[in-house]
């Protein structure tokens, strides 16, 4: 079984900063970490060598500083790592990211799954892994929360959606994006840290792939990003303490007032 | 003119609450570029009592793709059937709900379409003079509001947050357009099958959905103390929310989770006891009407965006506020 995982290095959201004039991400300066929820696509992915043998295969589009995660990666287990680095790649939107991540698996090889996060933290779009299985004409599973039934030519699934989990079969090679329940990750090894160290890690230009460059970066991205706003925080607190017992049915009194005021007990009158 | 488009939801051949607030939103992009209305409605025994209902709350034509093959979401059938839509009608706008199903189907059928697409968007106009589609959507956590369009793209296509518009008043009298949408058999080989659905425990709706959501954090100190959270949900007919550190530690399951690693929700009423408000929390509450806060500190993070605060014990508070429901309920 070979699985390919995108990953995606992201600031820490704690800290981050807008370009005001282009509308992009200033990286530098902030901390970048592996998008928190890519850890998961990772993890499900070694779950699925551990017991079904096979490889996993990571990649990931960004600058320089993305090799940090593709050695976590290692570090975790994972096989066979590449960076897709390029000036042609910057400023590309979930169409054109999910374009050049598609063309990169296609030199590889269609694996028998592609796995990705269910979003990446900074984007926030969870665009890219329907749009790669689109480029790819893969069937696309979203939401996975867990797997069963993995064969070497079909699996079931539990998507977590809206009203509830639904099981869903499909054929393979699938792209899968997967959501934190569906595995507990685990922590790098030291053999994996020690491998990742020695391991030189493959970069692949805009002309190493098979693909038009028309299509990628800025100039192939159909959407601008015209303005960026931080949102004002229009919110006042009303603040009531309680103290003892009178204060507490005070403050409950405020509440409902404050409830009543905001017509959020409509439904509940006797 | 090109069409302006809605994505209408079905579940078990109803359509859903958000495909209305869709139509909100489309009528007023339609009503400024003084065009039609399309929505389409994709499912299987689609009511026709509902297929009524969106043309009284906005539509002007409904693209009508029933049949038992759509029953449930599969991202190729669907998509099969909306591109070959696109390519007849050339809508100049597209847009769907920011569910898990819209969320799958718009990134999918952009790349064919080549179209552009904004995920999650809270706010959309159309641009003086240009005529394009300004969306505007909350990144990075909820932190910076970016506006982005497609000027060189068409259809230009947008998912929306859903519970961020109120639907339209409906108006009986409006005159409309029903087109069936021949739906192609399926083919045998490749196939994607719904095997079934699991309803989620101890939930009547998800928390996407909910109007009010109840919320517990690592202030509960243990499980046995979550009924409180439950219980106070009872009484409000609101769905049980809680943090990541509840979650982890078993007291409540993953599809309760709100925040960065869960879900983000919109309801109308959010009340938060015993959580911190830590960045990742926020970041699914953001666009949450109002908020209540329920903590015995005064210093918590999670006040910088509540509107009402009760700083005190939640052992005292969260009884005192059930009991008072009770008695509105009784009275
Ligand atoms: C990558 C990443 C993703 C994450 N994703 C999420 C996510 O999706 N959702 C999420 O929630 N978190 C997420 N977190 C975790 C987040 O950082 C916090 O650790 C978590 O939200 C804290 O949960 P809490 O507020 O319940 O606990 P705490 O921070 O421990 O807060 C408990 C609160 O209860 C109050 N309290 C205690 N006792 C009482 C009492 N008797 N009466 C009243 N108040 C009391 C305390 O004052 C405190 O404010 C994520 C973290 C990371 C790194
Ligand atoms: N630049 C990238 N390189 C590799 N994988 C990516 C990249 N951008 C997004 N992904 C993958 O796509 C998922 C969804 O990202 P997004 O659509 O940006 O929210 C992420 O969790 C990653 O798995």
């Amino acid at each position: 079984m070979h699985s390919i995982v995108l990953i995606k290095q992201v600031p820490q959201t704690s800290d981050v900063q807008m370009d005001k004039e282009t509308g992009t991400m200033i990286r530098s300066g902030s901390t970048s970490i592996l998008n928190p929820l890519d850890v998961y696509a990772l993890e499900t992915a070694l779950q699925i060598k551990d017991r079904n043998g096979g490889r996993v295969t990571v990649i990931t589009m960004g600058p320089a500083s993305a090799v940090k995660v593709l050695k976590e990666a290692i570090a975790m287990g994972c096989d066979d790592v590449y960076h897709l680095n390029d000036r042609a790649f910057a400023g590309s939107d979930t169409w054109a990211t999910s374009y050049v991540l598609a063309k990169a698996i296609e030199k590889i090889g269609i694996p028998d799954l592609v796995i990705t996060g269910e979003r990446a933290t900074d984007g926030d779009t969870a665009q890219v892994g329907p749009a790669v299985a689109s480029w790819l004409d893969l069937p696309v599973l979203t939401y996975v929360a867990s797997i069963e039934n993995l064969t070497s030519d079909s699996l079931i699934v539990e998507r977590l959606i809206e009203e509830g989990y639904q099981r869903v079969q499909s054929p393979l090679p699938a792209l899968l994006t997967v959501v934190k329940e569906i595995a507990e990750p685990r922590l790098p090894t030291l053999r994996g840290k020690k491998r990742a160290m020695a391991t030189n890690i493959v970069t692949w230009s805009a002309s190493d792939l098979d693909a038009d460059q028309a299509f990628m970066g800025l100039r192939g991205s159909p959407t601008r990003v015209v303005k960026i706003a931080t949102p004002k925080v229009s919110r006042q607190c009303r603040m009531v303490k309680v103290e003892d017992d009178d204060s507490l049915i005070e403050a409950v009194d405020q509440l409902f007032t404050f409830l009543e005021e905001r017509d959020l007990l409509g439904g509940l009158n006797a | 003119m090109h069409e302006v488009w809605t994505i209408s939801e079905c579940h078990q051949g109803r359509v859903k609450d958000v495909s209305y607030e869709l139509l909100a939103r489309g009528r007023s992009l339609a009503d400024t570029l003084k065009v039609r209305l399309g929505t389409v409605v994709i499912g299987s025994n689609i009511n026709t009592d509902d297929v009524k209902q969106l043309a009284y709350q906005g539509a002007d034509i409904l693209y009508l793709a029933d049949d038992p093959s759509l029953s449930s979401f599969v991202c190729g059938r669907y998509a099969a059937l909306l591109l070959k839509l696109i390519s007849e009608k050339k809508p100049q706008i597209i847009i769907a709900a920011a569910t898990t199903s819209g969320r799958t189907l718009m990134p999918y059928v952009a790349v064919k379409a080549h179209a552009g697409l904004t995920a999650d968007c809270t706010e959309l106009a159309i641009e003086e003079g240009t005529e394009n589609l300004l969306q505007t959507r909350p990144a990075i956590g909820g932190n910076i509001m970016a506006t982005i369009k497609t000027p060189g793209h068409r259809p230009q296509m947008a998912t929306v947050r859903p519970r961020s518009t109120k639907p339209l008043a409906a108006q009986h009298d409006r005159p409309f357009v029903v087109e069936e949408v021949p739906v192609a058999p399926r083919s045998e080989k490749s196939s994607v099958e719904v095997l079934g659905l699991r309803g989620l425990e101890g939930q009547s709706g998800s928390i996407e959905e909910a109007d009010i959501v109840i919320a517990g954090g690592k202030g509960l100190k243990k499980r046995d103390n979550f009924v409180l959270i439950e219980r106070l949900a009872k009484a409000f007919g609101a769905e049980v929310g809680a943090s990541r550190d509840a979650v982890d530690r078993g007291w409540v399951s993953y599809p309760h989770q709100v925040g960065l690693s869960g879900k983000t929700i919109s309801p109308r009423l959010y009340l938060a006891a015993g959580i911190s408000g830590a960045i990742q929390h926020l970041a699914g509450i953001k666009t949450a009407k109002c908020i209540v806060a329920i903590n015995n500190d005064e210093q918590a993070n999670i006040l910088g965006l509540a509107d009402f605060a009760i700083i005190g014990d939640l052992f005292q508070v969260l009884p005192e506020i059930e009991k008072r429901l009770e008695q509105r309920r009784k009275a």
